[in-house]
């Protein structure tokens, strides 16, 4: 399984890189853009028996780890992988 | 008086510690290896600046897990001396030892300055060299040193009187514009609630001696060694 996992400056965080970002595409022409934070993106592949306990270990990797609940909020997707797919 | 100076794969301000412990305090100086679990008797442990593990996902987010940072954790709940520097900082409030967090700076620039703090706290073992509302010189250089704490945090380091540090101006003056990184209330270094664990973004180990501009710094380690020496007479 593959869990698709993005981390964001939760809202009350100040996100410099996302207001120069902001900036840096109003400048090219894209003055529609009223807001832009910047998080990461983290892909973890896992081996899980069933759905339920891949999203609950991957929770638990998101809120142990990968993200630091005093400034980032997470949500992930998961994604079955095709037996025998190429990685 | 026996100071251990953490060194995680990529500190690289552990020797400029080591030298003000031993070259220029004349205390004894232990380096603590990152996955080592003994604090071979220390009394006072720096966690140091630098980039430990790369700083890799987070600042400070991969150190927490060294086996020496366990037994960090429990020598501060017994009440040891620990004192997280810049990179320290970092690492202490990813471990949980330290409120709040650190994130990039407002300017999204790498500062490397001379900054001026307000002491607010002189009755702890880290300060008790200092006077209460003294303005001491110490430099920065850190790309992620803007303290972050959420509203009832923030409010609770306040009331328990638990921010030890301020960016000020020379006279002292609490202002925006000596904010050097967007840190709320300009926090500089904060202390946890019993007074054993101090953060604080700014070196005072390279400000120990007059040939590298001054000597501020000094007065945070002459601390430490006083109240050592108070507990051992005591």
């Amino acid at each position: 399984m593959i869990a698709r996992i993005v981390v964001v400056p939760k809202p009350v965080v100040n996100d410099p890189q996302g207001v120069t970002v902001r900036q840096g595409l109003a400048s090219l022409g894209f003055g529609e853009v009223t807001d832009v934070r910047v998080g990461k993106y983290i892909e973890v592949r896992l081996d899980a028996t069933s759905e339920r306990e891949a999203r609950e270990r991957v929770d638990a990797m998101c809120s142990r780890l990968l993200a630091n609940h005093v400034i980032e909020d997470y949500h992930f997707e998961l994604e079955h992988e095709r037996k025998g797919a190429m990685r | 008086m026996k100071f251990g100076v953490v060194v995680f794969p990529g500190t690289w301000s552990d020797r400029d510690c080591g030298w003000v412990v031993d070259q220029v305090l004349g205390a004894h100086l232990q380096y603590l290896w990152h996955k080592d679990t003994d604090l071979k008797g220390c009394d006072c442990i720096i966690v140091p600046g630098g980039f430990a593990y790369g700083d890799y996902l987070r600042t400070g987010a991969i150190a927490r897990f060294a086996p020496l940072m366990e037994s960090i954790g429990e020598f501060a709940d017994r009440g040891g001396l620990v004192w997280g520097i810049c990179n320290g900082f970092q690492i202490l409030c990813e471990s949980g030892l330290l409120p709040g967090a650190l994130i990039r700076n407002a300017s999204l620039e790498y500062r490397c300055e001379w900054t001026n703090l307000v002491v607010e706290r002189a009755d702890l073992p880290f300060t008790s060299q200092c006077d209460e509302r003294e303005v001491i010189r110490v430099p920065i250089s850190h790309g992620e040193g803007s303290y972050f704490a959420d509203p009832a945090t923030l409010s609770r380091l306040e009331q328990n009187g638990q921010v030890v540090f301020r960016y000020c101006d020379v006279e002292g003056r609490v202002r925006p514009s000596s904010n050097p990184n967007g840190s709320l209330h300009n926090i500089a270094g904060i202390v946890n609630s019993r007074g054993n664990v101090l953060g604080m973004m700014p070196h005072p180990e390279r400000c120990a001696e007059a040939e590298l501009g001054g000597t501020d710094g000094l007065k945070l380690f002459r601390s430490v060694m006083h109240s050592a020496a108070q507990v051992l007479t005591a």
